[in-house]
């Protein structure tokens, strides 16, 4: 059974509908691309996922999204423990108001972890696992908002693994970087992706074939067509989805 | 084309004339208190407590300035205790448009616009109620209230600041409400809470109608919450209308220190704040 499941899952911004009945399983440890125009519902899905969504203000969801089996829009889950299982990266950096070293402790701190010992090891190891320690090691007690934004990225890639997610989700996460940075994070993400399930939304579609095992192909707030990248990108099967791969919409 | 050159020219001036004055009446205003209150203060006033009769025409402001001080940084702590917790609890991101949340916006800004010296009868009926005389403790709950607001609004406006993305960045590890309102909102806002807080200050001591009936006046300094306190805006406001000139240079003096407590606040603020901003992110 797919690690995450999508059924039938619709959402309003007040009286608009954003997402009309979707329904998608994501597949465990792979990369899968949500592409689309901008408008079409991508971020949206990104978000009902981890139920952060409930923050934007006139938001309504019908609906199931199934994590592990379980309904997370069900009346007895643990949102705390849901948000722990599906890490995030934002479309533009957003480093805490505190030290690098804090930003990836932030997490496991509130998960319980106490001791100093343990937290200096689970800093060193995230931070190596988004490519980030080597640059940052002698300076680990700064402000993390000084670092540059490629930078406070990756430290925010290793407060999202800091945590253990099963899941990582991405929203644009490359959108506000520079070519290098953005490959650095690529690269990562494939590296990550024998791990984690990672879903990333991207309006990059040469990204999305860099990177996607798995493709969801979304339009005006619709699911038109997922799949294997390779048949998504070479032979798909709705006419919407080839105008868009071949760059008519956009 | 003339004439957009002509109405540039024309609201560039108005633009310095409305600096104009708006500077000048501060330098003014200063340099009438400077002038009159630096010639007037003498070391020993700022130590010494008044002697000399009902007007006090020998001795010092101590009596005003350890009272303003007794005064205002408890009102002020106060003020913080309650607003802090408040504000986080205004911040919607869970409530949306919840109108408790717009009906306790509107009443503090209200009672922002409420004169002080409401707050002064108000503090009197309560002090009256509670079988107090004018004392210390009146004062201080008479001066909390009047920089309740304004510390309430300081705070709630720097707060609702903070991006939405951030909390989201938090709420995405696990944290809790109340983690991300405590570790990382109140963090972020840690330079404009510092603001708020000052702003307050500088109202309650500057502030003299609220005290009139609640922390009354003395020539001494209270030994006890329940004895009377003075104040540097009442010792200015009684000495200004003394009979003899001695006394009125000295309630200069008083407006001079109150003067210089005010700015010496606001300067250290500054640089404080400065100093907490370089680990907030934007």
């Amino acid at each position: 059974m797919p690690h995450v499941q999508v059924r039938d899952l619709s959402v309003w911004y007040g009286n608009a509908q954003v997402l009309k009945a979707v329904n998608v399983d994501i597949p465990d440890k792979q990369i899968t691309c949500i592409i689309g125009p901008s408008g079409c519902g991508k971020t949206t899905l990104l978000k009902s996922l981890n139920r952060l969504l409930e923050l934007t203000p006139a938001a309504r969801v019908q609906g199931k999204v199934l994590v592990d089996g379980e309904d997370i829009y069900g009346n007895h889950v643990d949102v705390v423990s849901l948000r722990k299982k599906m890490g995030l990266l934002s479309q533009k950096p957003q480093p805490l108001p505190m030290s690098i070293y804090e930003n990836v402790a932030f997490g496991p701190k509130v998960h319980g972890v106490r001791s100093r010992k343990e937290l200096n090891g689970i800093v060193e190891r995230y931070l190596r696992e988004a490519g980030l320690y080597e640059e940052v090691k002698d300076r680990l007690h700064e402000p993390a908002a000084q670092l540059s934004v490629g930078q406070q990225q990756r430290l925010c890639l290793a407060r999202g693994l800091a945590v253990e997610p099963e899941v990582i989700l991405c929203d644009e996460p490359t959108a506000a970087l520079d070519p290098v940075s953005a490959q650095a994070i690529e690269r990562r993400f494939k590296e990550l992706s024998r791990h984690y399930t990672i879903l990333v939304v991207t309006h990059i579609l040469r990204q999305a074939k860099r990177l996607a095992d798995h493709v969801i192909f979304m339009y005006m707030g619709e699911l038109v067509e997922a799949g294997p990248a390779r048949q998504v990108f070479e032979s798909p099967s709705h006419p919407q989805t080839q105008a868009y791969v071949r760059g008519d919409i956009s | 084309m003339r004439w957009r050159r002509i109405e540039e020219r024309v609201f560039g001036v108005l633009m310095l004339l409305a600096t104009a004055v708006v500077v000048g009446s501060l330098v003014w205003i200063a340099g009438v208190i400077v002038y009159r209150g630096a010639g007037a203060l003498k070391l020993s006033m700022l130590v010494q407590l008044p002697r000399g009769g009902a007007y006090g025409r020998e001795g010092g402001i101590l009596n005003g300035i350890v009272g303003s001080v007794l005064l205002s940084l408890p009102a002020t702590i106060l003020a913080g205790m309650v607003a802090l917790p408040a504000c986080i609890i205004l911040q919607d991101e869970h409530a949306g448009r919840n109108p408790f949340i717009r009906s306790a916006r509107l009443s503090l800004d209200v009672l922002w616009g409420v004169p002080s010296i409401v707050y002064g009868a108000f503090g009197y009926i309560l002090m009256v109620y509670m079988g107090l005389r004018a004392s210390l403790l009146a004062g201080i709950v008479a001066i909390t209230f009047v920089q309740l607001p304004i510390v309430a609004r300081a705070i709630d406006e720097v707060m609702r600041t903070v991006p939405l993305e951030l909390k989201e960045a938090a709420f995405a590890t696990g944290a809790t409400r109340f983690e991300v309102a405590t570790r990382v909102v109140v963090r972020q806002s840690l330079p404009g809470i510092l603001t708020g807080l000052l702003l307050g200050f500088g109202r309650g001591i500057g502030d003299a109608a609220a005290l009139l009936f609640t922390a009354g006046y003395t020539d001494g300094i209270p030994a006890s919450l329940t004895e009377p306190a003075a104040s540097l805006p009442l010792t200015v406001f009684y000495l200004l209308g003394a009979p003899y000139p001695e006394a009125r240079a000295k309630a200069y003096a008083a407006a001079f220190v109150l003067l210089a407590i005010v700015l010496v606040v606001s300067v250290v603020s500054r640089l404080a704040t400065a100093k907490l901003r370089r680990s907030t992110v934007i």
